[in-house]
Formats: C-alpha cells, sequence, structure tokens
C-alpha cells in the first residue's frame, strides 16, 4: 500500500516535472535560438546547438535549484556549449574545412518592415552591416556580452550570471566592445 | 549643414556645444543602428525558427559525403596497396625468369663445352690410334705362320 503511494507520488512529480520542463522548452527556446544564430550566424548550427542545449538542460533539470531564473540557466549551457564547439572546431580544424556561416550582406538583409521608404531601408541596411562587422571582429567573450545586452536586452547582472564573470568584468568587456561598434558605426560616415 | 558649419565664425565657448551635439548627434545614430541590428537579427531568428525543418535531408546529405568520402578514400588505399604488391611480385616474376634464363644459358655453354672436349678427345684417340700400330700384331702374325707350317 505504502509501495504503491511511493510509486504514485513518483510518477506525479515525474509527470509536473516533465510538464514544467516542456513549458520552458516552449517558453525560450526561439530566445536560446536566437542568441546562437547572432552567434554563429549559420542557422543548422545554432538548430543544432539550442537542441543540444535543451537536451543537457533536460538531464540536468533535476540539479536545477532555481538560484538564477530559468533563462539564465538555460543560457548559461548555450554559452558553454557554444565555447566548446568553437574549441572542437579549431582543434579539429581538418574534419570540417568550411564553414557553413552566412557572409554579413546577407545576414544584414533581414529588416523588419517598418522602415518607409527605399532610401530609409538602404541606409538601415548599412548600418547593420557595420554593426555585423564590428561584432565579427570582437573576441568571444566581448561578442557574447554585447549580444546578451543589446539583442537580448538583458541586465548587466544577468549576463553576469549567465557568463559565470562578475558584474565589473562585464562592463569592462561591454565597454570595449561598445567602442569598437561605435567606432565602426560612426567613423565610416 | 552640419553643426560645425552652422556655429563657423561664432564665439570659442559654443565650440564645446558643437562637440556636444555633434556628439549626441553619434549617440542617436549609435542607438538607431544599434536598434536596427537587435530588429534585424530578431526578424532572421524568427524567420529562421519558423522555417521548415529539413535537418534530416541535411545529415543525409552529409553523411552520404561521409560515406562517399570513406568508400573514396578505402579505394584509394586498397588501389595503392594492391598496386604496391602487384609491384612487388612482377619484379620477383621478372627476377625469377632472368634467373631461368641465366641458368638455362650457362646449361647451354656448359654443354656446348663438354661436346667440344668430347668431340677433341676422339680427335685424339683417333689420330694416336693411327699412328701408333697394334702392340700384338708381330706375335699374330708368328702365330699365323706356325699355324699354317
Amino acid at each position: 500500500m505504502t509501495g504503491a503511494t511511493a510509486e504514485e507520488i513518483a510518477g506525479r512529480e515525474l509527470e509536473t516535472a516533465t510538464q514544467e520542463f516542456a513549458s520552458i522548452v516552449a517558453t525560450h527556446r526561439p530566445q536560446i535560438f536566437r542568441f546562437l544564430l547572432a552567434s554563429t550566424r549559420d542557422t543548422d548550427l545554432a538548430e543544432t546547438l539550442t537542441q543540444e542545449c535543451f537536451l543537457k538542460a533536460h538531464r540536468n533539470w533535476a540539479s536545477f535549484r532555481g538560484d538564477s531564473s530559468a533563462m539564465t540557466w538555460l543560457m548559461r549551457i548555450a554559452i558553454n556549449l557554444q565555447k566548446d564547439h568553437w574549441r572542437n572546431r579549431r582543434m579539429q580544424f581538418w574534419r570540417q574545412t568550411q564553414t557553413h556561416a552566412v557572409d554579413l550582406d546577407e545576414a544584414s538583409e533581414w529588416l523588419p518592415s517598418g522602415e518607409s521608404s527605399a532610401e530609409q531601408k538602404l541606409l538601415a541596411q548599412e548600418q547593420v552591416k557595420r554593426v555585423w562587422q564590428s561584432v565579427k571582429g570582437l573576441s568571444e567573450r566581448q561578442r557574447t556580452v554585447f549580444l546578451l545586452r543589446y539583442v537580448e536586452e538583458q541586465e548587466l547582472s544577468e549576463i553576469a550570471r549567465a557568463t559565470g564573470l562578475s558584474e565589473g568584468t562585464v562592463k569592462a568587456h561591454l565597454s570595449r566592445a561598445v567602442g569598437r561598434v561605435r567606432a565602426e558605426v560612426g567613423g565610416k560616415r | 549643414m552640419n553643426f560645425r558649419d552652422q556655429y563657423a565664425g561664432k564665439p570659442e565657448g559654443l565650440e564645446a556645444q558643437v562637440e556636444m551635439r555633434e556628439s549626441e548627434a553619434l549617440d542617436a545614430e549609435f542607438e538607431q543602428a544599434l536598434r536596427n541590428f537587435r530588429s534585424s537579427v530578431h526578424a532572421w531568428s524568427e524567420a529562421a525558427y519558423n522555417r521548415p525543418r529539413t535537418a534530416a535531408k541535411t545529415v543525409r546529405q552529409r553523411s552520404w559525403r561521409l560515406a562517399a568520402g570513406w568508400a573514396l578514400g578505402c579505394l584509394l588505399v586498397a588501389g595503392s596497396v594492391s598496386g604496391g604488391v602487384f609491384e612487388h611480385h612482377h619484379r620477383q616474376e621478372l627476377a625469377r625468369i632472368a634467373a631461368a634464363r641465366a641458368a638455362e644459358q650457362q646449361k647451354q655453354v656448359a654443354a656446348q663445352r663438354a661436346r667440344e672436349e668430347e668431340d677433341l678427345l676422339a680427335k685424339v684417340d683417333s689420330d694416336v690410334s693411327r699412328q701408333v700400330p697394334s702392340a700384338m700384331e708381330p706375335l699374330a702374325q708368328l702365330m699365323a705362320e706356325d699355324e699354317s707350317k
């Protein structure tokens, strides 16, 4: 009788956890995908890393204590996966010589349909291209911090938790990144 | 007309104002660029996220490419190994044939030499037997005379 009850409780807990995780996936998957897409500029790779991120999160779901938000926790996994990917790629460069990342022109083509005139659209496209160019030249850490701040619009404290850096270090990286982007965007007027 | 042109020839105190307004304009442009960048990434991500998935096809294509690469690699390795073995075998065969030919030639030379020696010996033999009479001939004549008597 007691055994059956324990089994029932365990079953219910498992079901609740599964539902919770499904809701987490539904809520945060687009955002994780967007961050990875902006970091890699490769749709297939972003898709693969997003899946790996949620697979890893599912495996470790029981160990998630809720110290930070689920989004921060997932973002931390995504950042680590992306880091591992580039590290492996550097080590095993001979395995895959060509990158599938789209070029900057293609990445800059995407604009919301809000721009009124063709001239405005062209100007916006040019600005986006310059930002992409400078983001490409940033170090891995600067790029991550920059994208989290200006694409994902995260607070500095959230970025610090997601990257595992102190807030001061995040500020320093962000300041350098913004300086470089500003020089690129403002310097070529 | 930019701010600098607007304030050209004005007292120096305005310089700072000009710079500030230029900096503000730059900030505004930078802010706009960042906004456009954010909107662009969001639009791209949304489109990519909602696109029809072709992952399985891509994986299959990649695995086909991988399999074809492996097959080609194996074929090259097998080809070079079998080529090497064939070459080695071919060389051994040539060496064996050359050795057999040399042995055959030596045998022929030896046989020829033996034949020549034999002929020479026979010639010497016949010459010697013609010059020297039989040692028993006088005795045979005496015996023939005794019988006739």
